[in-house]
């Protein structure tokens, strides 16, 4: 594929660094504002909380120039297959932040129209918990995604990190078996 | 006869004024007239479909097209049904507010006022809900009226292209939520009006820091109403655009900024006043144009009402010091008490050491309204108030229980989207996003 | 036991028999209750049909009513119920749209806008479970009444008002998208709020929440509509 993938280990460690720096320095968000949130994530894009300072303010409206979808607000059944439909349409590498606890969970409606979380629908990267999560969080959580994006591995690297990640979780305890904790 | 000739019909050979007229170049004669003619009854449907930047939110617009002329609209709404209606069925009196603020979620309070105003209707305690608490209700409804036209001018501008609009309206918002935030704990979606009053007292220092920002937010409006209302662009693409008269505003039942500007003076809290809107001195902006420009004109000058009402409530809540907030029957007033503990949230320590160890009532109560809530005796109510996108309207059915049997709620914006046929058809493309604009709709109302 | 409290009991001397709402069997509203009150059985009714004089202006309006509909007015006007300061007028369908027509039209009466239709739904009163509720909103006379139509659910259709009302388009929509009253004579009765091709009609009582367990820390917690709660 490219230089990532035939990289010998030592080379790798710097075109990491230099790939991760290079696309976390300028994620361009696609306007996938649905509820709440969205009027949350509007504000971040203002003067008081500025997402300009970390490269971010240009809201892409066509998801085929966007790197980054921010699901914000509550998703529909209705709306669910047009989620899939944007996200389908966005040219990789593309990362996806569920804003809000609607996006990530379902939220507060636990009901038939709400799909309970947008994980269901497309893979996510970062979660974000709030109703809605204040800008200043917001932007933590994409600072937070920043770091993600730099230590992303590449290549063999890859390959073995997902591989471990896969077996740990098929080895881990379902969240209703685990008695005895409160936190 | 040189390359640029090109063929015409001759008006002498055919008396048909519907016959068609066709240039053609090279090629089979017949065979490129019976393309043109399939090409001109063709149907162009464009979708601005559920995500897109300037439809205001999900909205699906299914456009059929001639050229740039729009000849047919239709809206497809339901792409943020949420089910609040029935999940309220299922929570108590109290815990119905949590999910009606989250309906229109650019001006969250005006929900719960309208809730809360039923809930009492249907106690019967609306005589009962303390002089402070009411002002406090008025002012935080002011506050979102003010912060709602924001974000009706400032997207309308963002969605025309004009960003500078969107950031000059926000950063006013900015200051709203200040102070709603100082007062509520919460920049939106609150919670914060509740049956029986409002759930926490103003803190210390909201009197001046209303009166310090009042300023700044004028000074804010100011910006928009120099920045947009004289621009030439700004006036021709708002000017005369997205008409509606009071005969067509009548017949679609619509309410608010949208019938103001065709010329009807409506506004509930003038006709049917509620949470002592009476004893407030504003005006209603009212309007003939029914256009765009003129509604623009209207929102902006409601939010210099508004933000008369605010300094009126900021006195009121100085001369009323120390008044409580909430009704006084115990069985039926919010017990939690909250105050800002060293983490920054909490309980307030007095409340617990009085109902530990002061009075068994409390206790008593404290628990059986948060676990049960409190009874409503069986029966309907129709509330109304002025929301900022019109009349918002909540029915409420109560079995005699802890939990509504049915509430519904009449959104404004719903109501006025069903004007986008007529606002739009026989216009141009681009103004389909100024006539979205101007109904000011917000997709989570209009599809709760 | 349960099947006498289901049937609504005809009324004394005549009257009107009162809207039942519900009938709540047990405390909590869950199986496994142990707390002694699983055998409680309550009645819920509506507030019953008001007699004359009904106070304020709606006698007035009752009266104008009656006089336009003539003789049809024992069978359009079901009974009246005044309460918490509302009038509520309890419609025969068949005369819904006439009405309407005189709320709209007559001087006296005024009756601009119509707020929407708001379904309700109650299971318990075998023949007449869908309401649909229509409040009326008087611009001129600054005043507002609700028309109530009863049907039941075997054969669930109301006139469209929508030819009197154009305002109730969406309304009349969302009411057969979530309720499945029918409106005949409306223009186009489809789904607005569902996706299209759903089945069901998500508010009616016999229609789930649709929630799914909450998953906790060595706990599952049933969603809201299935798990314990005060009644």
């Amino acid at each position: 594929m490219g230089i990532e993938e035939s990289a010998p280990p030592f080379l790798l460690g710097t075109v990491e660094g230099l790939l991760g720096w290079a696309r976390s320095g300028s994620l361009w968000p696609a306007t996938f504002g649905l509820a709440c949130c969205a009027i949350e994530m509007m504000a971040t894009g203002t003067p008081r909380f500025d997402i300009a300072r970390i490269g971010q303010e240009v809201f892409r409206g066509s998801p085929r120039q966007a790197d980054l979808m921010i699901v914000a607000g509550r998703v529909s059944n209705k709306m669910a297959p047009i989620v899939r439909q944007v996200y389908d349409q966005m040219p990789e590498p593309k990362w996806v932040l569920a804003m809000g606890v609607c996006a990530s969970s379902g939220g507060m409606f636990n009901n038939y129209a709400i799909v309970p979380g947008v994980d269901h629908i497309v893979p996510v990267d970062i979660y974000l918990p709030g109703c809605p999560p204040r800008p200043e969080m917001l932007i933590n959580a994409l600072l937070e995604l920043h770091t993600q994006i730099q230590n992303t591995p590449l290549g063999a690297n890859r390959r073995e990190i997902a591989a471990a990640a896969e077996a740990a979780a098929l080895k881990a305890t379902p969240t209703s078996d685990m008695m005895g904790l409160l936190r | 006869m040189t390359a640029e000739d090109t063929f015409h019909a001759m008006g002498a050979f055919t008396d048909d004024p519907e016959a068609a007229e066709y240039t053609a170049y090279g090629s089979d004669w017949s065979e490129i007239a019976d393309e043109a003619t399939r090409l001109a009854q063709q149907r162009i449907v464009v979708n601005m479909g559920p995500q897109h930047p300037s439809t205001h939110g999900v909205l699906r617009v299914m456009l059929e097209i001639e050229g740039e002329t729009v000849t047919e609209t239709r809206a497809g709404i339901g792409y943020l049904h949420t089910g609040i209606e029935k999940n309220m069925e299922f929570r108590t009196w109290t815990q119905g507010v949590t999910f009606c603020t989250r309906m229109d979620y650019v001006a969250s309070m005006s929900q719960e006022a309208v809730y809360c105003l039923a809930v009492e209707k249907l106690l019967g305690i609306t005589d009962d809900v303390p002089e402070r608490a009411n002002v406090l209700r008025v002012l935080m409804l002011e506050l979102t009226r003010i912060g709602s036209h924001l974000v009706a001018v400032g997207t309308g501008g963002n969605e025309l292209g004009a960003t500078t609009v969107m950031t000059e309206a926000f950063v006013g918002r900015e200051d709203t939520f200040r102070i709603i935030e100082m007062i509520s704990g919460l920049r939106t979606n609150n919670a914060y009006i509740r049956p029986g009053g409002v759930v926490v007292d103003a803190p210390a220092g909201t009197v001046e820091y209303i009166r310090k920002l009042i300023p700044q937010i004028r000074e804010r409006l100011d910006h928009l109403v120099d920045l947009q209302l004289e621009n030439p662009i700004f006036k021709l693409r708002l000017k005369n655009v997205a008409n509606l008269n009071l005969a067509g505003a009548m017949a679609l039942g619509i309410t608010g900024p949208m019938l103001r500007s065709a010329g009807l003076p409506y506004d509930v809290r003038k006709a049917e006043p509620y949470c002592g809107y009476e004893t407030y001195d504003f005006q209603i902006p009212t309007s003939t144009d029914a256009d765009a420009y003129s509604r623009v004109v209207l929102r902006l000058e409601e939010c210099y009402e508004s933000l008369k009402i605010v300094a009126q409530c900021a006195d009121r809540l100085e001369q009323l010091e120390g008044q409580p907030v909430m009704v006084a029957d115990k069985k039926i007033a919010w017990p939690a008490q909250l105050a800002l503990g060293p983490d920054g949230q909490g309980n307030s320590l007095d409340h617990i050491r009085h109902i530990m160890g002061e009075s068994m009532e409390a206790l008593i109560h404290h628990f059986k309204l948060v676990t049960e809530g409190f009874k409503v005796p069986a029966g309907q109510v129709y509330t109304a108030i002025e929301g900022p996108k019109g009349l918002l309207g909540c029915h409420l059915v109560s079995d005699g229980g802890t939990k509504p049997w049915r509430a519904h709620f009449r959104d404004p914006g719903f109501n006025n989207l069903q004007s986008l046929g007529i606002l739009t058809e026989g216009g141009q493309i681009a103004d389909v996003v100024v006539s979205i604009a101007t109904i000011d709709m917000v997709l989570g109302g209009v599809d709760r | 036991m349960t099947d006498d409290v289901t049937v609504p009991p005809t009324a004394p001397d005549g009257r009107e028999p009162l809207t039942l709402i519900n009938v709540r069997e047990g405390m909590f509203g869950a199986p496994g209750d142990i707390s002694g009150y699983d055998g409680l059985v309550r009645r819920i009714e509506m507030p019953g049909a008001t007699d004359r004089p009904y106070g304020d202006w709606f006698d007035g309006v009752v009266d104008i009513l009656e006089e336009l509909l003539g003789d049809r007015a024992e069978q359009a006007i079901e009974y009246v119920v005044v309460d918490r300061g509302e009038l509520t007028l309890y419609i025969a369908r068949e005369h819904l749209l006439e009405v309407a027509q005189h709320l709209r039209d007559d001087q006296d009466l005024r009756f601009e806008m119509c707020l929407g239709v708001s379904g309700v739904h109650y299971p318990a009163e075998t023949g007449r479970e869908l309401h649909a509720v229509y409040p009326m909103q008087s611009i001129t006379h600054n005043r507002r009444l609700r028309l109530e139509v009863a049907v039941s659910d075997a054969d669930p259709h109301i006139p469209s008002i929508v030819s009197v009302y154009p305002m109730n388009n969406w309304h009349e929509r969302e009411t057969w998208d979530f309720f499945g009253i029918i409106f005949d004579g409306h223009p186009s009765l489809a789904r607005i709020e569902m996706p299209d091709d759903w089945v069901g009609h998500p508010q009616r009582k016999d229609y789930p929440l649709g929630g799914i367990p909450v998953e906790f820390k060595g706990a599952e917690v049933p969603s809201p509509d299935t798990r314990r709660q005060y009644r």
